[in-house]
């Protein structure tokens, strides 16, 4: 009896010297898992729930909170996971208003925050706020980049009459001046528009060099299906907003030999060896299927690079402070911002103090439909 | 503009506005019958599109399970005031009419969707998986409270819709479908190239248009609705059963809203939410007659398919602003030129 109490505690001292020595690292994570960012925030969210509790050696516990797709309920979430839970970093949220209205709380609690959702980051301003994904004009210089290369020297413009077909007419309006393009037409239409007849009919009478088509999903068949009918030869692009098999789906015959722009992991099988990306994103897919069979989307992606980021800079950051404490978060902002060359499977990171979104032309490469599937363009 | 762009525009607008016509005339007739502004007509299009397009996918629909499902709603509804009344009297009727011939139709799509039968049967098969919930609604949501105020049957509609729209995404998932044309012909007609998907809407529409104005002018159906219409009370005295009334209207609107659906799934990529938008037009449209009139709001309807068209072609960025700031001139116009009454109660 004795001697078991003495194995007892020689295990609960041991135990204790180990928790000393490896202190847990919290991740507070908030997603659209409900509201209608669903479709997006579950993809996020389902990453976290199959990674496995370790990061750089250290144990870790993710805090994942839903925020019904509603910017005050992820402010409410950020409070609640730095205040009571007492996390080190914030990953999220999934939505661009979200990650808006959190980052003045990671900036007046001091935390660092990655979102998940693209927004533009002023480092100057927002010191303690990144942002991953790949913005517009990175994805819309793609697309002119193609088209210079073929020699077009005009593009006519059709896009949603929202905030989508907003954003992307102006990364086109600031990518296509400087690469001497012009565009000689913009139109807008509606995603339940049963007909887009007219606008196409006005974009044609300009006679562009290409059409760029700034939709998103399914609704993006409508006026390229409306183009190729009335006989438009020329080349159409469309946005990253495009890629998966519904596009194809319903757009069928009408949309082959459409080029568009996209991160690299949904390529992943087609890239070359020599790109850093392929081995990463191969990885990250036979690592999370066996917990998660659908990880192959854009979504997944950005949740496992920012993993992959924080895993980047934790081990500097312990090097200078302990886990939970104000010192560790200070620590853990600067190793982001130092980032260098961290491969992710959408993009090789490079964080710096004016750039904290760390991403270049690598996060991106063009694919045609061809034959009914997304193919590599080298 | 030269005139061939002119002449595709106008064809482009007639061909919607054709279909706006119908939902403008559903949503007239549900309104003159029942004082019920039909906001859900919307997803009987949406309905129509998606059931179509799931039999072209040799799929069973969703919509045969969700007729079922409210199908045995609606005859609980039933049998518990049957009970209430203690009575026993149509109850037959109604289970004829709610379980039996929506099982009969669940059978039948069972057997066959995976067949492939040729478009005309899928075509009636989507008409007749679509229409029973027209009525079912009527009994469900509007005949409890067939005597309430316009307003309140306008929050009982926007309430239905809401139901409708949210069955509409369990039944059909939220993706969008568009179906293949029924035809690939092109004429030739003079200096332009009219495709044979437009003229078949237009002929359709036309078709339905007529079969409806003999349908008013002719059966006694007909005229009992016109009676219900111009005065419930007064036809409710002669022995029309305004009940039936407003069933009978509840169906043909649907059956308007499901054939419009069949018409457009060929134009656009449907979702489950995208039938209310183009209701709303055919709104304006009914609007247009004043929600009296029903040459003049087919006619309104027919505007606004054409100014959408040439809206899109010069200014795309405010189309639906100028087609629905079109409402404003017209409600000023009718509320300068009507006299002005309260909506008298009911006794």
């Amino acid at each position: 009896m004795k001697r078991i109490f003495r194995l007892l505690g020689i295990a609960a001292t041991a135990f204790a010297a180990g928790a000393a020595a490896q202190a847990e690292i919290k991740i507070g994570v908030i997603v659209s898992a409900t509201g209608p960012g669903a479709s997006l925030g579950i993809p996020y969210r389902n990453v976290y729930t199959a990674l496995p509790p370790q990061i750089a050696g250290q144990p870790l516990k993710f805090v994942i909170l839903d925020d019904a797709s509603d910017p005050s309920t992820s402010v409410k979430n950020a409070r609640k996971l730095i205040d009571e839970e007492k996390v080190d970093i914030i990953l999220g949220p999934t939505f661009t208003p979200g990650c808006l209205a959190v980052s003045d709380v990671a900036v007046e609690m001091k935390i660092a925050m990655i979102c998940l959702a693209p927004v533009v980051v002023p480092p100057a301003k927002q010191p303690w706020v990144f942002s991953i994904p790949q913005s517009v004009p990175v994805m819309i210089a793609g697309v002119i980049g193609h088209l210079k290369a073929n020699g077009g020297k005009t593009i006519g413009y059709i896009g949603f009459a929202d905030g989508w077909g907003d954003l992307v007419l102006r990364a086109l309006e600031s990518t296509a001046g400087p690469a001497g393009i012009k565009i000689v037409a913009s139109e807008r239409y509606n995603r339940p528009d049963t007909s887009v007849n007219a606008q196409v009919l006005k974009l044609m009478s300009t006679q562009p060099d290409a059409v760029l088509i700034g939709g998103s999903g399914t609704p993006a068949t409508t006026p390229h299906i409306a183009l190729k009918e009335r006989g438009y030869k020329g080349q159409i692009y469309h946005t990253h907003g495009v890629i998966g098999a519904d596009f194809i789906r319903v757009g069928a015959r009408a949309v082959e030999g459409t080029v568009a722009p996209t991160g690299p992991l949904m390529v992943a099988e087609q890239l070359p060896d020599s790109n850093p990306i392929k081995k990463v994103a191969l990885d990250f897919f036979a690592k999370l299927t066996p917990a998660y069979p659908q990880v192959r989307n854009a979504f997944s992606g950005y949740s496992y690079d920012a993993f992959l980021l924080v895993q980047a800079a934790v081990t500097p950051a312990m090097a200078k402070a302990k886990p939970s404490s104000p010192q560790f978060r200070q620590a853990l902002r600067d190793a982001l911002e130092g980032t260098k060359e961290v491969v992710g499977t959408h993009a090789v990171y490079t964080m710096s103090p004016t750039d904290h979104n760390g991403v270049d032309h690598r996060s991106r490469v063009l694919v045609r439909v061809d034959g009914g599937q997304w193919k590599l363009l080298q | 503009m030269n005139f061939d762009i002119a002449l595709l525009l106008i064809q482009d607008g007639l061909t919607n506005g054709a279909i706006y016509a119908l939902l403008a005339l559903a949503i007239l007739l549900v309104f003159a019958v029942t004082r019920v502004l039909y906001v859900p007509q919307g997803e009987f299009v949406a309905f129509g599109a998606l059931t179509l397009a799931t039999l072209q996918q040799a799929k069973v629909p969703g919509t045969a399970y969700l007729v079922a499902g409210i199908g045995a709603l609606t005859m609980a509804l039933e049998l518990l005031t049957a009970l209430r009344q203690r009575r026993t009297q149509g109850l037959a009727w109604s289970a004829a009419m709610y379980v039996a011939i929506p099982l009969a139709l669940l059978g039948i799509s069972i057997v066959l969707a995976p067949r492939q039968p040729p478009l005309v049967v899928q075509v009636l098969l989507t008409l007749a998986l679509v229409v029973p919930l027209g009525p079912m609604t009527y009994r469900l949501a509007i005949q409890p409270i067939a005597n309430a105020t316009v307003l309140v049957l306008l929050f009982v509609a926007v309430a239905v819709h809401y139901v409708l729209m949210g069955l509409g995404l369990v039944f059909f998932g939220a993706e969008g479908w568009r179906t293949p044309s029924f035809t690939d012909l092109r004429l030739q007609l003079g200096p332009m190239t009219a495709s044979g998907q437009s003229i078949l809407v237009l002929a359709a529409s036309a078709v339905l248009i007529v079969l409806l104005w003999q349908f008013f002018g002719r059966t006694l159906w007909g005229k009992a609705l016109r009676a219900t219409a111009m005065n419930r009370t007064g036809a409710r005295l002669v022995g029309i059963p305004t009940e039936a009334s407003g069933r009978l209207a509840f169906t043909l609107a649907a059956l308007l809203g499901a054939f419009s659906g069949v018409l457009i799934a060929p134009f656009t990529t449907i979702y489950y939410d995208s039938g209310f938008l183009v209701a709303l037009k055919g709104f304006v449209g009914a609007v247009i007659g004043g929600m009296t009139s029903y040459p003049l709001a087919a006619l309104g309807a027919v505007l606004v398919g054409l100014l959408e068209a040439f809206a899109s072609f010069y200014a795309s960025a405010f189309k639906e602003v100028i087609v629905f700031s079109l409402l404003i001139p017209f409600l000023l116009w009718r509320s300068l030129m009507s006299r002005h009454f309260e909506e008298e109660p009911e006794e």
